[in-house]
């Protein structure tokens, strides 16, 4: 049976002790070049020896394999045991998962972000495989006194084909273990995987299923105490006063702290301390402008007009371009702020003591936890401790460790262990926002349709560079000139799913419609010479691949019959993004006179697909997302307060929304890229560039249900 | 305060608590299942779906209070009789979780569906899962395992009391 667990390090080790021993590998994450090394599996189990990551294989056959990345949906913990099973030609049921602890002395990129984990530690998973099946075969050989050569392995044994002996690797640990390590391992050609690319179920689906406390938020420790806090209600204020006495008196409150601009109410159960929050009375005052939509939108016209651009990328001489054009397409296109709204609030528990610190929780990047803790602590952090729970989501929320040092924070204050929970309101108006962007288009096409001059101005708030200016259509344009102001607002912003490209594929993607649109061509040949001109006479550097470009494009119009179904509206849509390449494909019908999205086809290369089953759900996924928030997500502020504070105010996709979504990886064998984000990008451009190929009405603004062109539709 | 005797997943529960505690926080921080999740606190996202006698309740907008002395409470721990039930089975086998937050929510509004309907379609599912989000998108495949686990039920003798 496939099991999986959470488990602390010290525990680890213990089990891999109860198990009687075995053989142990430290692999070394942080170099992929390097090679495992073997490590006496007595010396481990007493925990005296300092590693990298472990792969363990007990006695009983048991093999453990821990996966240093924090869970957040984007099955991180089985893909990564699944890699190095394979190279080991283990028996996957074989196989326990653990998820492992921050360790910055064993692992590097303990990050989920950025859909970076699998290209970071694909060869050094592949190779900690490979040298333990190297010892066990060595140890096999050496017990029958045959050449390694004739042996071969297979579902977690060695075997000697030609006299039929074989040993099981729990047999062969203890020997395998005391084997010198090779130099160098041969890794599998993509053609001999059985387990990669197979659809493997997500490790922890039983526990989910039965609901076993997995999640942050089911953390509880003997003695635990729990926190709500009441943060300033806008951005831009700040704590004046608190009057904490009726919050005090109510049953289960144990203390009411303040920090920072923050007051926490302590209790004994999440439903006491919510009340005595609510019961607080609290007033600030102003440290910073109120900032509402409304200024937002005239800081948007006003900057695109007047702003200071920083030059990302010049190519050729645009201004000659413009003049000489023969048409000039220009347009705008904006969004909104978004929350992460991962369904799993905020929370995170935390014990600070005199002479330590232990952390518990849902955190992305649990390595930032630690260091910031450190600071507000002093507390030196190899004295601090995180524990990474499976997590209800992150989106990029979990990214910062706001809510780390709010735990933190009270612990220390109360001189208790202590959890933090957020509200939904808490989450939703608490900050730390997908910001709010505006861009502006402009091409320039000669007498025969041909892009002579493209122009890209995004104004971003508290993005650095609302652009990607390496991006397609760069490299295929001779005139080219992109550039960005930035606005410094009060509102809190950070990193959401596909930060910047979110947005920004879905603004280009349909710019480049309409552009294809003026020079009379159709979208997927208008991408497609793009892409051939930039192949044959590059301009400036190139940051994609073109070809695979050129690939996902083709066969995404092959699967969807671009152009030819009766009947059907389809739009395109193409993206790089985190190293991967999606091309999707919209598909709108008219019914009852009203436009319906019927489907969404996906061509995707990420290179090698580990696991079948979570690539194609990380699509579907990415795709749903992007739609839904393209659709629906808005939020707005007034006098710097969030107007939305929950998901009757901010709606998310639901079931009977969602269309239909088919996938296609492409198969070229290259070394895999992540899929946490890529899907997402090009979701909202795919499906605006339908509508309007059903409506004659383009979608320049997100949410597209605000839009003039969907009243009276949804 | 008041005392309160619970029925949870067939077992007595005694609290005592503010009445208007929901039923939500009192099965997770008194009964200690933390298989019932919290997700917005309005009834709005279903991650806190349990059954009251049978009948699916947002136990997030669920006094204690309102909970009756003959009042059967189950939660995604006591669906199964201590084995996978169908439904898990199909959720499972249908790999329906990402994260996996909101699937507890998810399979106790199933469960209430194909109780009242054996046979839904992908417009009743529709109709009848709506109000349970899924922030990582697992619609499509929550779809499947209720169809599975429809299927299986036809076949299965045990039917729908192993649910």
């Amino acid at each position: 049976m496939q099991t999986s667990e959470q488990t602390s390090r010290r525990n680890f080790i213990k089990i891999a002790a109860a198990a009687g021993g075995g053989l142990f590998l430290g692999f070394n994450w942080l170099n992929s070049s390097a090679l495992p090394v073997v490590v006496d599996a007595k010396k481990v189990a007493a925990g005296s020896v300092n590693f990298n990551s472990y792969l363990s294989i007990g006695t009983d056959n048991v093999i453990t394999i821990i996966s240093p990345n924090p869970e957040i949906g984007q099955g991180i913990k089985t893909a990564f045991p699944m890699v190095v099973a394979e190279e080991l030609d283990a028996d996957w049921k074989q196989v326990k998962t653990v998820q492992g602890n921050l360790d910055t002395g064993i692992y590097e990129r303990q990050v989920t972000g950025g859909s970076g984990a699998v290209p970071h530690s694909w060869e050094r998973l592949r190779k900690a495989g490979a040298t333990a099946r190297y010892l066990l075969v060595e140890a096999a050989a050496a017990q029958w006194n045959v050449p390694a050569s004739e042996c071969t392995t297979e579902n977690g044994k060695v075997w000697h084909r030609t006299s039929g002996k074989s040993l099981s690797y729990g047999e062969l640990a203890e020997a395998a273990s005391k084997m010198p390590a090779p130099t160098e391992v041969k890794l599998k050609k993509e053609s001999d995987f059985k387990l990669i690319g197979q659809s493997v179920r997500n490790v922890d689906n039983n526990n989910i299923a039965t609901g076993k406390p997995l999640f942050g938020l089911d953390v509880y420790r003997e003695g635990m105490l729990f926190a709500m806090i009441q943060r300033p209600k806008a951005f831009g204020l700040k704590l004046k006063s608190v009057n904490s006495e009726a919050a005090k008196a109510m049953p289960g409150i144990v203390d009411v702290v303040t920090f920072e601009n923050s007051v926490a109410v302590v209790g004994k159960s999440t439903w006491q301390v919510k009340k005595a929050k609510d019961a607080l009375k609290i007033e600030y005052e102003k440290a910073a402008e109120l900032e509402s939509s409304a200024d937002h939108n005239r800081i948007f016209q006003q900057l695109m007009e007047n702003g200071e651009a920083t030059v990302r990328r010049k190519n050729g001489d645009v201004d000659t371009a413009f003049k000489n054009a023969a048409k000039v397409i220009k347009s705008e296109y904006q969004c909104p702020f978004l929350p992460h709204s991962p369904l799993e609030p905020m929370n995170f528990f935390a014990h600070v003591r005199e002479d330590g610190v232990e952390l518990i929780g849902p955190t992305q990047t649990p390595e930032r936890a630690r260091t910031e803790v450190a600071k507000l602590t002093g507390i030196a952090p190899e004295k601090i401790t995180v524990e990474i729970t499976r997590q209800g989501g992150g989106f990029g929320r979990r990214l910062a460790a706001d809510f780390v040092l709010e735990a933190a924070n009270v612990s220390k204050l109360v001189k208790a262990p202590v959890k933090v929970i957020w509200t939904r309101e808490d989450d939703m108006t608490g900050g730390i926002y997908r910001p709010a962007v505006r861009y502006r288009f402009e091409a320039a096409l000669d007498k025969s349709g041909e892009l002579i001059g493209y122009k890209l101005r995004g104004v971003g708030m508290n993005s650095g560079n609302s652009t990607r200016e390496d991006n397609f259509p760069s490299g295929s344009v001779e005139n080219l000139l992109i550039d960005s102001v930035e606005y410094k607002s009060p509102i809190t912003t950070g990193p959401w799913r596909a930060p910047i490209t979110n947005f920004l594929a879905y603004a280009e993607q349909s710019f480049l419609d309409e552009v294809a649109e003026a020079a009379g061509k159709d979208p997927v040949e208008f991408r497609l010479a793009l892409l051939e001109k930039a192949k044959k006479s590059p301009v400036g550097d190139i940051k994609y691949d073109v070809d695979r470009m050129i690939d996902v494009i083709k066969l995404a119009a092959e699967k969807s019959k671009w152009g030819k179904k009766k009947g059907v509206y389809q739009g395109f849509s193409v993206y790089f993004s985190h190293r991967s390449y999606v091309a999707q494909v919209g598909e709108v019908v008219m019914e009852k006179g009203k436009p319906v999205l019927k489907n969404v086809i996906a061509a995707v290369d990420c290179g090698i697909v580990i696991n079948k089953s979570g690539s194609l759900q990380q699509v579907r996924g990415g795709v749903v997302d992007g739609l839904g928030h393209a659709m629906y997500g808005n939020m707005t502020f007034k006098d710097g307060a969030p107007d939305q504070r929950n998901f009757n105010g901010f709606r998310l996709i639901r079931m009977n929304d969602i269309p239909e979504v088919d996938v296609h990886f492409v198969d070229n064998g290259i070394s895999p890229t992540g899929l946490g984000e890529p899907a997402l990008p090009p979701a909202g451009g795919a499906v605006a560039n339908a509508f309007y190929k059903a409506t004659k009405q383009r979608l320049r603004n997100q949410p597209f249900i605000n839009e003039e062109a969907f009243k009276g539709i949804s | 305060m008041a005392a309160y005797n619970l029925s949870v997943n067939g077992k007595k529960v005694k609290v005592d608590v503010e009445p208007d505690m929901p039923l939500l926080w009192v099965v997770r921080d008194f009964a200690g299942l933390k298989g019932t999740k919290f997700g917005c606190g309005m009834a709005l996202c279903g991650a806190c779906t349990v059954h009251v006698n049978g009948q699916p309740a947002r136990s997030c907008q669920t006094p204690v209070s309102s909970i009756g002395k003959n009042d059967k409470i189950t939660t995604i721990e006591g669906i199964g009789d201590g084995k996978l039930s169908i439904i898990q089975k199909a959720w499972i086998e249908e790999q329906v979780p990402q994260c996996g937050y909101c699937q507890s929510g998810q399979i106790m509004s199933a469960v209430a569906l194909l109780k009242s309907n054996a046979s839904p379609t992908d417009a009743d599912i529709d109709s009848a899962m709506s109000g349970n989000l899924c922030r990582c998108g697992t619609y499509d495949r929550i779809r499947k395992a209720i169809h599975r686990a429809a299927a299986e039920m036809k076949v299965s003798e045990a039917g729908i009391g192993k649910m």
